[in-house]
């Protein structure tokens, strides 16, 4: 691995600070899980490297507040998967935790990480999306918030500006009962990057909502407001049509080496079937 | 050559203190390898894939290729050289012998830092949750069964 200077600031306005004076030539550093790879693979090679995992507004925490769940951006995976709130309002988050790689890497990646990193492949993406949260970034100008829908623009490449770091993941709590689900396809069983990630939500109001990932440049959110998709009673084929629809946004690589587009689009299409059916039938339950 | 600048760093290692100068660029397994001749911990894949490198920080299973040593400032650290107990083998050590788990036996030492905070966590896990538990552990000889045996027996042994 290069060298690199090591820097571990211990306030929010420090981190700030030091994006300023180094710029393009520091990196921030969380859990490390996707960072310490390119950092030895030689594909970034930062003279600076920042530690966030001590910064006090940063503390990995999950908090409620002002009907809205924050989740501090270095929280790990293994937290938020056993957190319960996340589980009693986010069951979809807690099950996207939950399959991201291995116990080990779970202990270490961190949410803020996993959104930043912005692989079309993350596993938090889609039910990000579907239960419409926000991103709150701080840099020079002060904090600002970001809907996750426009968050992601391809393949580690995010909206936040120079200088901006994300601090906090916020999911406003549901005013309408929802049933939820995350579902994915990887090559194998145990840590993998998926082939297809995705998340349906069907809410009390018979809205659908359908994220999935890994099938383009980013993840996509699609949204069904006619209440015919979240209804198991409608015509089966108008039904049909209207799932098809939320699907038009999947454009996979055909360079990808993981699977092939047509792979990945039956997959995506089965996957879709199978999640609408178990978020239907978790609304029913709620 | 440039001189590396090097950081002060103290942690735990099992039970023990050390002050440590380490570059900021060493990973954890270089450090735990290297500077402490704990060689224990293995190195393989460098990419989170396959577990040779797993130690406990502060209670929690890590891959130690993918964790700087500057990060551990602070924090107590386990590897298999701290499973022992008064110079004996563990129970969970033990059950790995009996059971045949160590074929080449390099996967091992990750194998069993992860088991043994699973087992710390859970104290009666079933095949899914051992399998589970393991499941960033692999090994290339293929003991899976066996490894899985070792953990379930240790379980069981536990409550006699
Ligand atoms: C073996 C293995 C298996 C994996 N399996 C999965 C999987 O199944 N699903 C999945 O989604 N991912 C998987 N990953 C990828 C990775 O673990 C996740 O993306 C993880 O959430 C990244 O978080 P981190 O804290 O480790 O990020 P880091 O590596 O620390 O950072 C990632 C990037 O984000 C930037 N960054 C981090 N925090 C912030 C912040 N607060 N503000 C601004 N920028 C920031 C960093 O500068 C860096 O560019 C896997 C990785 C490995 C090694
Ligand atoms: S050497 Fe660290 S996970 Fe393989
Ligand atoms: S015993 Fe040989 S790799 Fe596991």
């Amino acid at each position: 691995m290069h060298t690199f200077a090591y820097e571990r600031p211990a306030t929010l306005p420090e981190v700030v600070a030091l994006l300023g004076r180094h710029g393009t030539d520091a990196r921030l550093l969380a859990g490390g899980t996707d960072l310490i790879i390119r950092l030895r693979d030689g594909t970034l090679h930062p003279g600076v490297v920042i530690d966030l995992k001590r910064v006090a507004e940063l503390c990995p925490a999950i908090r409620e507040e002002d009907g809205r769940l924050a989740i501090g951006a270095t929280t790990v995976m293994t937290d938020i998967a056993a957190d319960p709130r996340v589980r009693r309002d986010f069951m979809a988050l807690a099950e996207a935790a939950a399959v991201v790689g291995s116990v080990q890497i779970r202990n270490r990646a961190t949410l803020g990480g996993n959104i930043c990193n912005a692989s079309p492949a993350a596993d938090t993406a889609p039910p990000l999306l579907v239960y419409g949260a926000e991103v709150v970034a701080a840099g020079p100008g002060g904090s600002r918030r970001i809907p996750i829908a426009d968050f992601f623009v391809r393949s580690g490449q995010t909206t936040l500006e120079p200088g901006e770091l994300v601090t906090a993941i916020e999911l406003p709590l549901p005013r309408r009962r929802m049933g939820a689900v995350h579902v994915r396809r990887s090559r194998r069983r145990g840590h993998d990057l998926a082939s297809v990630t995705l998340c349906c939500g069907v809410d009390e109001a018979g809205w659908t909502r359908l994220a999935y990932g890994s099938v383009g440049p980013r993840p996509v959110l699609a949204v069904d407001e006619s209440g015919m998709l979240a209804d198991p009673d409608a015509p089966e084929a108008a039904r049909a049509e209207i799932l098809e629809r939320l699907f038009t946004d999947a454009s996979p690589s055909p360079r990808s080496m993981r699977a092939s587009p047509a792979y990945r689009l039956a997959m995506l299409r089965t996957l879709g079937a199978r999640a609408l059916r178990t978020a239907i039938q978790r609304l029913a339950e709620e | 050559m440039n001189e590396i600048e090097t950081i002060a760093i103290e942690l735990t290692v099992n039970g023990r203190r050390r002050a440590l100068k380490v570059a900021p660029h060493h990973t954890l397994l270089d450090v735990l390898r290297d500077d402490l001749e704990l060689t224990g911990t293995k190195e393989c894949c460098l990419v989170g894939e396959c577990g040779a490198c797993t130690v406990i920080v502060d209670g929690r299973t890590v891959d130690s290729c993918l964790m700087l040593a500057v990060e551990a400032d602070g924090a107590a650290v386990t590897t298999v050289e701290g499973l022992a107990i008064d110079g004996r083998l563990s129970p969970l050590q033990a059950a790995f012998l009996d059971k045949g788990a160590a074929q080449c036996g390099f996967c091992i030492p990750g194998q069993l830092m992860s088991a043994h905070a699973l087992l710390a966590l859970n104290p009666h896990p079933t095949l899914a949750e051992v399998q589970e538990g393991l499941a960033g552990n692999l090994c290339r000889c293929a003991g899976y069964q066996q490894i899985s045996e070792a953990v379930l027996a240790t379980a069981e042994g536990a409550d006699r």
